[in-house]
């Protein structure tokens, strides 16, 4: 409609090459227009589809081959059967796996914990709530890599703060990092003292978009503050808690940077984990094939978590 | 008031406690940083403060730490960049045109299990494809997967920050002889900025931060700030006071962009938890 406008103008004499130059110009712009919906989301899909959907069925194939680096190329030769009989046979990594659940579920529960707990009694500060949030942020956006580092020299036996302090109160130099029965231990308290903020800052904002009028009510109606946590703020909180905890467990099962600066999953596998497993068999054995194989079922245990959580959650809004 | 004072008080030691053991080890990096071997070695306290480290880490004569922030702050940058200019008309498309619930849910669906997946599964077969087309050891390859990884995220944010828009103004413009693409440029993206400091803040944090990618996509002269930290620590495990410094002048863009853009940031960050 808009070109039979422009084209309609009244056109003088003197300017008729500007009028044919606009009217092609709106045709495109109409074309443009009539394209828009697909024009903005295409270069996102393309991307999707170039380095995530396409790498993935690459996975595949590459999970059903041996593949070596020769002077004419990449070679593969099938050998599916192969990797697979050897992924049940590995135990290193089947270990990784139950280190990274422990790791998991240990480090999420204590976030969670704390940060609620942290959280409750912001709540009831009536100034300065902004400088403890703005400090809360500190963990959560300076680079992990710094993080490892950062606790690597505290865990330090020599000279560091953790050992120190231990060898204050019990008189041992400990070496936290350095021992198989407390390294993954200490790894957690990283994550824990990395995360915490994030529930916190997560559940604080939760806690504050609850009605007051709710909450009143119950003061009114004489319950102690006890009965009032159990039967009115934790079930109005319950959507927040269960996305944070979501969040969390996945984001401790990719954990991979504090790891590979505090231990390289060290001593022996006592902290190996599926990220750092996975890295170690692509590029350092550089066994791309059985790399391809581990990370497929890496993706296939995230996804069956997602699947079993979103079950759940259905079961949870039907009751 | 109703509630007695002393939980007040128990309240407010609580959040001083945790305060002080989140800030803790950061005071305490920062004093390793600004000493000497010997005193991180006996534990000298008080010391005075130096900064050779510092002088060592940025202007030693076999140190690249500049060259390799400047690849940081290349890739950071550009990936943010990119990402907001494909990221937001899409989180347009799928927030305001019409695409079937099958699209919108296995395009949403993906993004999500893909944000959700450990970026080192997809990390061997891009060092394939990158070695194929000649983008391995490039800081347009690591970008490129920068952006791929921070794309989910912005998607989301900006699809709520266009989804608050009221649909009236897009029609009133309609209306009144506006096309639909004017109307995203000139009015939509403008009312969408606050969602696009978000989320260019936080993709640029995360850019800034990466390592699992880029350990595995670079080499020597195309390594970001983490990975030099990591062959850093690697390399000396000896010199405590240069890691310490290292580690302290990876935080400062953090430190920074926290300080003039907290509030987006915190509202990125919770966005998805809270609605």
């Amino acid at each position: 409609m808009a070109t039979i406008l422009v084209s309609k103008r009244p056109v003088t004499d003197s300017a008729p090459p500007q009028s044919v130059v606009s009217s092609r110009r709106t045709r495109l712009l109409d074309l443009f227009d009539r394209h828009f919906r697909l024009i903005t989301i295409a270069p996102a899909a393309l991307l999707i589809l170039s380095l995530t959907v396409a790498p993935v069925i690459e996975l595949v194939r590459m999970a059903g081959a041996r593949i070596s680096f020769t002077n004419d190329g990449v070679q593969r030769t099938a050998a599916l059967a192969e990797n697979i009989s050897r992924l049940a046979n590995d135990w290193i990594y089947w270990r990784a796996l139950l280190n990274t659940l422990a790791f998991v579920v240990t480090s999420t529960f204590a976030e969670l914990v704390l940060g609620l707990m942290l959280a409750l009694a912001a709540q009831r500060m009536t100034r300065g709530k902004g400088v403890v949030r703005t400090l809360m942020l500190m963990p959560i956006l300076i680079p992990p890599v710094a993080i490892g580092n950062m606790w690597r020299l505290m865990y330090n036996p020599e000279f560091g703060i953790i050992a120190y302090v231990v060898d204050q109160i019990a008189g041992v130099r400990l070496d936290m990092l350095g021992s198989t029965s407390t390294a993954l231990l200490a790894v957690i308290i990283v994550d824990v003292w990395h995360w915490t903020p994030f529930m916190f800052l997560i559940l604080l904002a939760g806690l504050e978009g609850l009605p007051e009028e709710v909450i009143q009510a119950s003061h009114v109606d004489g319950a102690s503050s006890l009965q009032r946590l159990r039967f009115v703020v934790l079930p109005m909180l319950w959507p927040a808690i269960a996305i944070a905890f979501v969040f969390r467990s996945i984001g401790a099962f990719k954990v991979f940077d504090q790891i590979y600066l505090l231990t390289s999953g060290g001593p022996g596998v006592s902290t190996e984990v599926l990220s750092l497993y996975v890295f170690k068999v692509f590029f350092q054995s550089n066994e791309l094939g059985y790399g391809a194989l581990l990370s497929l079922v890496t993706i296939a245990i995230v996804c069956g978590y997602l699947a079993v959580f979103r079950i759940a959650q259905r079961r949870k809004g039907t009751l | 008031m109703t509630s007695p004072h002393w939980k007040s008080w128990l309240a407010l030691a609580v959040v001083a406690l945790s305060l002080l053991s989140i800030l803790a080890p950061f005071v305490w990096i920062v004093g390793v940083s600004l000493k000497y071997q010997i005193d991180i070695l006996t534990g000298t306290f008080p010391f005075k403060p130096v900064a050779v480290n510092f002088d060592r880490v940025l202007f030693g004569k076999s140190s690249d730490f500049i060259a390799y922030a400047g690849n940081s702050l290349i890739v950071g940058l550009s990936s943010t960049a990119l990402v907001l200019l494909i990221g937001a008309p899409a989180a347009y498309s799928l927030a305001w045109r019409r695409w079937s619930k099958l699209f919108s849910a296995l395009f949403l669906g993906w993004t999500l299990i893909f944000h959700m997946i450990p970026p080192i599964t997809l990390v061997g077969p891009w060092y394939l494809l990158f070695r194929e087309v000649g983008l391995y050891n490039t800081l347009t390859g690591l970008i490129l997967t920068h952006v791929v990884i921070n794309l989910p995220l912005t998607i989301w944010l900006m699809m709520s920050a266009f989804e608050s828009i009221p649909r009236e103004l897009e029609e009133a413009a309609v209306v009144d002889g506006c096309r639909r693409s004017t109307v995203f440029f000139v009015i939509l993206l403008p009312l969408a900025v606050p969602g696009l400091i978000a989320a260019g803040l936080l993709s640029f944090l995360f850019s800034w931060s990466e390592f699992s990618i880029a350990l595995n996509l670079t080499t020597k002269e195309t390594y970001t700030i983490p990975v030099a930290i990591a062959s850093y620590a690697g390399e000396n495990e000896i010199l405590h006071g240069q890691m310490a410094a290292a580690s302290v002048l990876s935080t400062v863009p953090a430190l920074i962009l926290m300080f003039f853009g907290q509030r987006f940031i915190l509202g990125g960050l919770t966005a998805g938890a809270v609605k």
